[in-house]
């Protein structure tokens, strides 16, 4: 490859809000219904039934378009944008084309390479389409109206990214702002966001962009990251050859690692937008936009900067405490109920992550009860159990959730402090074991090792590994 | 009529409308269609520097629902508009993608 070339995306984004109905009725938008258990005549685009906004679609909107630092189209409203496909029953899908709820946003993203800003054109609301199944026997297909008309909005990024990284790290950012704010989940795999890559490549230097091809069907940031690594090659092929990139949908199918172009229908493009009579336009008051900034929480990025001054932790773990809503949560109403957020922290990073990748499980699964955690951390402080048996009472409080003092108690796992009783079980350990005390005397300090592991052993672990080192070497000494 | 509407064009309207005319059909079409453009003509004639383009006829804004549902299982009946069904959705011709 004699030329060098830089590859320029933009990314549009689909997220499925967090809503209890519809965007236009009153059915549920619970996942795993039964097929068409959740539909109405409205989503099922019955002629003469009325569509109705719901106001939280735009409140969350709204919390996502000013978390992207988006100006608001304080008058908008919405288009029809009119297709034939059995998965859209009213053969329109209503949209925002000409005045989308938030415009001209940014998002900051990091990198390896540093710090940068990505661009945001528009986020609008529209609906969801539903599911198609194709059925093999009868050689048809089989339409499931119960993700019909669920929310949607659509984050249309500026064509600002220039790898994969970048767009990772851009998804990312917009995952965690989007989860944080609570208006969506944000699964890719389960489909509640959706990533639609606008690619195309140019030589360094050059002002005019490419032709762009848009790549469908990637639902992982690793599909993602190899679908553009496909299509980038495929396009500097092309380019080198003396071909052309033809403007065109991909659909990207990760078992081959490779994309093929969609039918291409003639008409597709041809949308054919008009303002929804339907619905009555959407006025949104400075009152109503100050409300929303009001309830923003903090997002992710404050944290991060926050758990380093306030709880003086290194970027690294405060960037894992805070890569999950749920586990930041956890670790601030434990630190209000026990303080000591170095030690908290460690048990999250550590052990919780631990069982967490033991059991395959994601940190919003985590169902510890902040008091437990509080309590065991309290214990450890207050030397009631040692760490070694603490690790233990920590997996029963992650996996059973079990209140760590009664535990604790039940099983009999406080240190044992009677200096005496350990004094004596120390004193047998030794009578039974005169070559280790000889050894001692010669010199080999690894035989205190061994008497210190046995007297543990003997104490079910529940002595105080300072104190029987303490004692142990005193008892060696005295012989 | 000034606005003439050609073969292909209402050719393609009527792809894209999913509708399939007859020879005669098309003709009476391209009429009204034509006729339509130059009453649109008629109209642009009109000093409109001033006015706020229209996107809704009633004086009205801000009509919501709140987020409750309110639908149930209504599966029944809903499929009673499916011109055929199987194991609870409408049974179409196979779509590709």
């Amino acid at each position: 490859m004699s030329k060098q070339y830089e590859t320029v995306i933009g990314l549009e984004v689909h997220v499925e809000l967090a809503t209890k109905t519809k965007i236009f009725c009153g059915c549920s938008t619970e996942f795993g219904g039964a097929p068409n258990t959740h539909t109405c005549p409205v989503c099922t685009g019955m002629p003469g039934s009325l569509p109705v906004l719901n106001r939280q679609v735009v409140e969350y909107a709204l919390a996502v378009g000013l978390a992207a630092n988006c100006e608001i189209h304080q008058y908008c409203k919405f288009d029809r944008k009119n297709y034939f496909y059995p998965d859209n029953p009213q053969n329109y899908q209503i949209s925002q084309l000409y005045l989308p709820i938030c415009h001209d946003g940014w998002v900051e993203i990091e990198t390896a390479a540093g710090n940068k800003r990505i661009g945001i054109h528009e986020i609008h609301m529209e609906e969801d389409a539903g599911k198609l199944i194709h059925d093999e026997w009868e050689d048809c297909s089989l339409v499931d109206y119960n993700r019909s008309g669920v929310p949607l909005i659509e984050i249309v990024s500026e064509p600002d990214m220039r790898s994969a990284d970048e767009v990772i790290a851009y998804l990312e950012k917009l995952r965690m702002m989007i989860q944080y704010l609570g208006a969506s989940d944000c699964k890719l795999q389960e489909g509640s966001m959706r990533a639609d890559v606008n690619l195309s490549v140019r030589e360094v230097g050059a002002k005019e962009f490419g032709t762009r091809t848009e790549m469908k069907n990637l639902n992982s940031f690793k599909a993602i990251a190899r679908a553009i690594e496909g299509e980038k090659n495929r396009q500097i092929e092309l380019l080198e050859d003396g071909k052309k990139v033809v403007q065109e949908t991909r659909r990207w199918d990760d078992n081959k690692e490779s994309s093929h172009a969609m039918r291409s229908k003639e008409d597709a493009k041809d949308y054919r937008y008009f303002p929804d009579p339907d619905l009555p336009p959407v006025v949104i008051d400075d009152a109503w936009i100050a409300r929303v900034r009001e309830r923003q929480p903090e997002l992710q990025t404050e944290k991060l900067a926050r758990y380093q001054k306030e709880y003086g932790l290194p970027r690294y773990d405060a960037h894992i405490l805070t890569s999950s809503k749920h586990l930041a949560d956890l670790f601030e109403e434990t630190v209000k109920l026990c303080g000591q957020p170095k030690e908290v922290s460690n048990w999250l990073m550590t052990d919780a992550m631990r069982l967490l990748k033991e059991k395959g499980q994601e940190p919003e699964q985590i169902s510890m009860d902040p008091r437990h955690l509080a309590d065991l951390v309290k214990m450890v402080g207050e030397n009631v159990i040692n760490r070694t048996i603490a690790r233990d009472v920590f997996e029963a409080v992650f996996t059973e959730n079990v209140n760590p003092k009664e535990y604790v108690e039940s099983k009999g796992l406080t240190v044992v402090r009677d200096e005496g009783a350990l004094q004596s079980v120390i004193e047998e350990i030794l009578e039974k074991n005169p070559q280790s005390v000889a050894d001692y005397k010669a010199g080999k300090q690894k035989a205190m090792g061994f008497v210190v592991g046995q007297t543990m052993r003997a104490m079910k672990g529940k002595a105080d590994p300072a104190v029987v080192n303490q004692l142990v070497k005193e008892l060696l000494e005295q012989r | 009529m000034t606005n003439r509407i050609s073969d292909e064009t209402i050719e393609y309207v009527g792809i894209l409308a999913k509708l399939e005319l007859s020879g005669e059909e098309k003709e009476a079409a391209k009429q009204d269609m034509g006729k339509m453009l130059d009453y649109i003509d008629q109209l642009n004639e009109l000093d409109t520097e001033d006015v706020e383009p229209m996107s809704h006829v009633f004086p009205i804004h801000n009509v919501f629902r709140e987020d409750v549902v309110t639908n149930q299982d209504d599966r029944e009946n809903i499929l009673k508009n499916a011109p055929e069904q199987k194991d609870g959705a409408f049974k179409v011709p196979r779509t590709v993608e």
